[in-house]
């Protein structure tokens, strides 16, 4: 006789077996009652997209998935639970901490997963000044850190410079 | 105060003659945008949607195209004011709505409209009457453009714009065209068209978005996909949908005068009777009928102008719009009367209908024409 399954998240007998067929892909899992509600899953109007979102991948890698789903994002606190109720997100921070989960579902949902589209300059130009000074900034605490003054000295006026056209570029 | 200054002013929607076209009524662009390092509206804490507010409504109303527009805090507005702005589609029935903190600047020709705090921290909207996706997305680009000088956009590289929900990131672009399509209505073809149509990847919904219903034979057509593709491209694919739903009209046009023109004739000929005798319409019933005038149009039926009278009925027979001419707030039933009592106004010097093949066929070559013209965009 089959040994009665355990639920996936906890170890109650599990009642609940959800197949799911994503990417050409059969998923399956099994939990018990009360995880399976506190999922959603037993909810007739809970097959929103982002349910689709928790359970992609592979049977193991879909497991992590929705233990995955109790984080939450560290910038903004939102939690994968409340993205499965509203089907937005938190702030644009939780397109990281839920990258994993959306990248699949961005590709199923549009038509390619790169941004094609308009470029906004000075988004781009921010974020180039601030990769370009965090790198700066590294290489100069390594430069002290070894006591290698000269080269400290180099980089702490290449910072300088990099802000001081930052600024003049803003004021103009 | 506010609502006077929509009313005196032309709007793109009632009085954008010049450009119209027998079938798409207008084209709209909207960008979905938010602030970079803090959280999308529906997620921020009362002081941060303050602050968004409070450095988006001065940045969007001293935009150029912004000059001597409307500037509301959506919490001043009243409930007829708000839902006056929905009828018009210059606001979203979510803005009108939102819990605090929520703000619309409105240009003077009603053309672009900018909401702030809605499901995105910016949703800029151009609305251009007829067939013009390309003038509607150069004016909310230059918009966007002008607007990121001033304000630092979340963006990233690989999957575009940012936006609070995954179904808009990349572009943040919906690209929509009114569609008015009493032909493939009356032929029951609307369902496979849909059908068809949704597996392109382009949604239809009725006048007033999702959840709307079809009222007056106008069907809004849009992209649902926003990353993968520039604007360029979602713009073009669009289009090329558009023009095969266009043909399909004109087509189920030409079948319902071939077969049975009696039966269309006495539909248009019912609706001019009562449109100018009732004593009671519903803001639906309106809408169907006001429909029926504007095909009459497109066949050469009633005059050129008439189009416009019925183009502006479709906003002004809504309730909001019907309170609002009426003074006072009213009952659906005291609504009905005086919507009738407007409508027998409007349509009391408009010309009895012309019913002749002569015209019909003439019709077929001209909406040839104007088809392949309103393409070309």
């Amino acid at each position: 006789m089959a040994k009665p399954l355990k639920c996936d998240l906890c170890d109650e007998s599990a009642t609940v077996h959800l197949t799911q067929i994503l990417n050409n892909q059969i998923h399956k899992i099994d939990l018990c009652e009360s995880c399976a509600e506190s999922k959603g899953i037993t909810d007739p109007n809970g097959y929103s997209l982002a349910d689709l979102l928790v359970k992609p991948g592979e049977e193991s890698e879909g497991m992590t998935e929705v233990l995955d789903s109790f984080e939450e994002c560290p910038e903004c606190g939102y939690t994968q639970k409340e993205f499965k109720k509203t089907g937005r997100l938190g702030c644009e921070h939780c397109y990281e901490t839920f990258g994993p989960l959306l990248s699949s579902a961005l590709a199923g949902m549009h038509r390619g997963d790169k941004h094609k589209g308009k470029v906004p300059e000075r988004a781009v130009e921010r974020k180039s000044f601030e990769d370009r000074l965090s790198t700066l900034e590294s290489d100069l605490e390594e430069a002290i850190q070894k006591e290698h003054y000269e080269e400290a000295a180099r980089y702490r006026d290449q910072i300088l410079e990099l802000k001081k056209a930052k600024k003049a570029e803003e004021t103009a | 105060m506010l609502i006077e200054s929509i009313f005196d002013g032309k709007s793109e929607m009632t009085e954008g003659s010049a450009k119209k076209c027998p079938v798409v009524l207008m084209t709209r662009i909207r960008l979905a945008r938010n602030l970079s390092e803090t959280p999308f509206p529906g997620w921020a804490k009362l002081p941060q949607r303050t602050q968004v507010l409070e450095t988006c409504l001065p940045a969007v109303a001293s935009l150029n195209q912004m000059k001597r527009g409307i500037t509301a805090e959506v919490e001043e507005l009243s409930d007829l004011e708000k839902q006056i702005l929905v009828e018009r589609h210059l606001i979203s029935r979510e803005l009108s709505g939102a819990p605090e903190k929520a703000g619309v600047v409105i240009s003077k020709d009603q053309s672009v409209s900018v909401m702030i705090n809605e499901e995105d921290h910016l949703r800029i909207q151009v609305i251009k009457s007829g067939y013009r996706f390309k003038q509607a997305w150069n004016s909310a680009n230059v918009v966007d453009s002008t607007l990121e000088d001033e304000l630092d956009y979340a963006f990233s590289s690989r999957i575009g714009f940012l936006t609070a929900c995954p179904t808009n990131v990349g572009t943040g672009m919906r690209a929509s065209a009114m569609m008015h399509l009493p032909a493939l209505v009356i032929s029951n073809q609307m369902e496979k068209v849909v059908r068809a149509v949704n597996q392109l990847g382009i949604a239809v919904r009725g006048l007033f978005g999702e959840g709307s219903d079809a009222s007056g034979s106008i069907f809004q057509i849009s992209n649902q996909t926003t990353l993968g593709e520039s604007e360029e491209e979602i713009i073009k694919r669009l289009s090329s949908v558009l023009k095969t739903i266009i043909d399909q009209e004109m087509n189920a046009r030409e079948k319902i005068l071939e077969k049975d023109p009696n039966k269309l004739f006495d539909k248009i000929g019912r609706a001019y009777g009562i449109l100018q005798n009732s004593h009671l319409l519903s803001s639906s019933e309106c809408m169907n009928l006001a429909s029926l005038v504007r095909f009459g149009v497109d066949l050469e039926m009633f005059s050129e102008e008439t189009r416009n009278t019925v183009d502006r009925m479709f906003i002004e027979c809504q309730p909001g719009h019907i309170q609002h001419l009426a003074g006072k707030s009213i009952d659906t039933n005291e609504r009905d009367a005086f919507r009738s009592e407007y409508l027998r106004k409007q349509f009391e010097n408009v010309e009895r209908p012309v019913f002749t093949m002569d015209n019909s066929e003439k019709r077929e070559d001209s909406s040839e024409a104007d088809s392949s013209k309103g393409e070309k965009e």
